[in-house]
């Protein structure tokens, strides 16, 4: 039996702690708010105060009512594109590693365009064009994110699948007569989880910067808050340069950690897949603990075990005793 | 030659359907964009232009669908992109002016960042488990950081606070323009800000991808091996580098792409006269002709680079060629 392997990596632990805060702030940053976003009932460019934590816009209004609210619309249209780019990638991914031959050339060079397009330009023409209250949807906001996102997912998840096609589970599988879809979406897809959890989390952190892309060049509705839109709004009235950093600054922060904490947890993903990777996530002192030497030496791949402290026995000893 | 005739044959579908999408996607949105285009301009532009207007988006006749299609690929052939709305001139001679300076910038910041970034992750990976590590989660940030944010930060930090980089524009106003070194000199100034902007931010990015490959070479016998011949370690870790950074090659299209995207809000950031500052304009004056020519601009731009890439990849990797060779 083995245990799941909880996340040892301070790394990670770091992660997820700036993942969790975000999203507790994406369901209640809402309700947090102490004054509603858009009201301009206060006085224009306050700096920040104990009433105004974050000092007011040159329209006087509550900056950090802004980013609370602001959190819900960033987070949630960055989720959805990430999901539907993930299912999306999952799709085309697997049934191209899967099935091969002519499929895998024809899905192939599907995602491979898409990989090739440059996203952001793409999506920036595709939101030019649509109409005033589709660009405050948020459903056609992260579908269209997910078009241009999904590829690079699918490229990983077919080479993932096509190391996994031939093993023996999926053969007896096979064998046994189970329908294509099944064994692709039963067999292999589980066999996936950490790739696609992988390749979720990086949609996301694309999505949230394409999302506030568009925000900031004014492409969403500013009917909608969200962080990209308090930069657009900070920069069209020239916040930066008249020394507002508190406009400016605190979207701009928010938008990085949650890119950072994403990456972070991602990395930890990359060390569950890749056992390599593992070791240099290890403090020393966790190091000491696992019994591995203190420099990691060229060559070694650590081996870590879970349950007990391996004690190093000198070879020779070893085989005396027995 | 196999994979490069394959590639390229790609890049042309790839093309292709960027070429489709532009004279598809203004005939699928709601509300008739062109139309309402056609119909707000009237009055400012002369019935000649709005007549080549027309023409490229492969409207001029009373023609069906297919038709269209073909006089819109036979304008881009003859390179008419159409009028622009706001500024009233030939989309693509706007374009001629604005596309060297973000391919100047563009190109040798990638360039930059990708020789720093590949050179700093074969370290860290080397090194791992150092202190060095520490280096990550920072790294992680400015790999999290969007590009125009970073930029806005240094432009006023750098730029309005310190002075110590001129900013806004990509030469001095003073100077007069030409081949003479004054005007080269200010180039450099006032390029450096911003290329420093666009390094600092997609770094990181080469850097994370080329740690992680170095880790996994390490591992592979012919590193041990090296080692066991007692070459120095210098050697060593040329040794893995070299294959280590493949992969990272072979990333380019995907990263290309994601920098020229952050890149462009770069410029616009510094008011740098490229591609991206007016794409920006082009999008708050629903100046559609160059939108559209914009992207069809960078698009084509990126998968040029693409292709180089490839080149660069085959030239450095023999096992590709043998198997072509096969």
């Amino acid at each position: 039996m083995r245990s799941l392997r909880l996340p040892r990596s301070p790394k990670v632990i770091i992660g997820l702690v700036i993942v969790g805060f975000f999203i507790i702030m994406t369901v209640i940053g809402p309700w947090l708010a102490p004054y509603d976003p858009s009201s301009t009932a206060f006085a224009p460019l306050l700096s920040p105060s104990a009433h105004h934590w974050l000092g007011t816009t040159s329209l006087g209004q509550d900056i950090f009512s802004q980013l609370l609210v602001g959190a819900r619309a960033t987070m949630v249209v960055a989720l959805l594109a990430g999901l539907a780019a993930t299912i999306l990638s999952m799709t085309v991914g697997i049934a191209a590693g899967y099935l091969g031959g002519w499929s895998d050339e024809g899905l192939s060079l599907v995602s491979n365009v898409f990989l090739a397009i440059p996203g952001v330009p793409l999506l920036i023409v595709i939101d030019s064009y649509l109409p005033v209250n589709s660009r405050s949807n948020f459903f056609v906001i992260g579908l269209i994110i997910s078009l241009t996102g999904w590829a690079w997912g699918a490229r990983v998840l077919r080479a993932q699948t096509m190391s996994l096609r031939n093993r023996d589970f999926v053969e007896a599988a096979r064998i046994i007569g189970e329908k294509r879809t099944r064994i692709m979406f039963t067999e292999v897809a589980p066999n996936l989880l950490p790739v696609l959890a992988s390749s979720f989390l990086f949609t996301v952190l694309y999505s949230i910067g394409a999302y506030v892309t568009l925000a900031y060049i004014g492409l969403t509705s500013t009917a909608v808050w969200n962080w990209g839109t308090m930069l657009y709004w900070a920069q069209a009235n020239n916040a930066p340069l008249s020394g507002e950093w508190y406009w400016f600054v605190p979207p701009g922060i928010c938008i990085a950690l949650v890119g950072t904490g994403l990456a972070l947890v991602n990395f930890g993903i990359d060390e569950f897949i890749n056992p390599r990777l593992r070791a240099g996530g290890l403090t020393a002192r966790q190091r000491r603990q696992l019994g591995l030497p203190r420099r990691i030496r060229l060559g070694l791949t650590p081996v870590l075990h879970a349950s007990s402290k391996p004690k190093i026995v000198p070879a020779h000893a070893k085989l005396v005793s027995q | 030659m196999r994979m490069l005739a394959r590639r390229l044959l790609l890049y042309i579908v790839t093309a292709w359907v960027a070429i489709t999408a532009n004279f598809l996607l203004p005939r699928m949105m709601p509300g008739n964009p062109i139309q309402t285009l056609i119909g707000k301009i009237t009055n400012t532009v002369t019935p000649e232009e709005i007549r080549a207007i027309r023409l490229s988006f492969g409207l001029g006749f009373h023609q069906g669908l297919v038709a269209q299609y073909f006089t819109y690929l036979t304008q881009l052939v003859h390179g008419n992109l159409g009028i622009s709305i706001t500024l009233g001139a030939p989309v693509s001679s706007i374009l001629r002016e604005a596309v060297p300076w973000t391919v100047g910038l563009i190109g040798l910041s990638t360039i930059f960042s990708f020789a720093i970034g590949t050179f700093g992750g074969a370290l860290l990976g080397w090194t791992r488990g150092s202190r060095l590590d520490s280096l990550i989660p920072t790294a992680t940030f400015f790999q999290a950081v969007p590009y125009f944010f970073l930029a806005t930060v240094m432009l006023l930090l750098f730029g309005s606070d310190l002075h110590w980089f001129p900013v806004l524009g990509a030469y001095s106003p003073t100077v007069t323009q030409g081949w003479n070194l004054a005007y080269i000199e200010s180039v450099i100034r006032y390029g450096e800000l911003p290329l420093i902007a666009i390094v600092l931010s997609s770094l990181a990015g080469w850097m994370l991808g080329m740690r992680n490959m170095m880790i996994t070479m390490i591992g592979e016998d012919f590193v041990l091996m090296a080692v066991a011949k007692g070459l120095p370690r210098r050697k060593v870790i040329w040794h893995a580098a070299r294959n280590a950074i493949l992969p990272s090659i072979a990333n380019l299209s995907l990263a290309i792409g994601l920098v020229v995207s952050g890149a462009l809000l770069v410029e616009l950031v510094f008011n740098y006269p490229g591609v991206g500052d007016l794409l920006l304009q082009a999008v708050l004056n629903e100046d559609y002709p160059l939108i559209q020519g914009i992207f069809l601009v960078i698009t084509l731009a990126v998968l040029a680079a693409n292709f180089l890439a490839d080149i660069v990849y085959l030239w450095l990797d023999p096992r590709t060629r043998t198997v072509a060779a096969v």
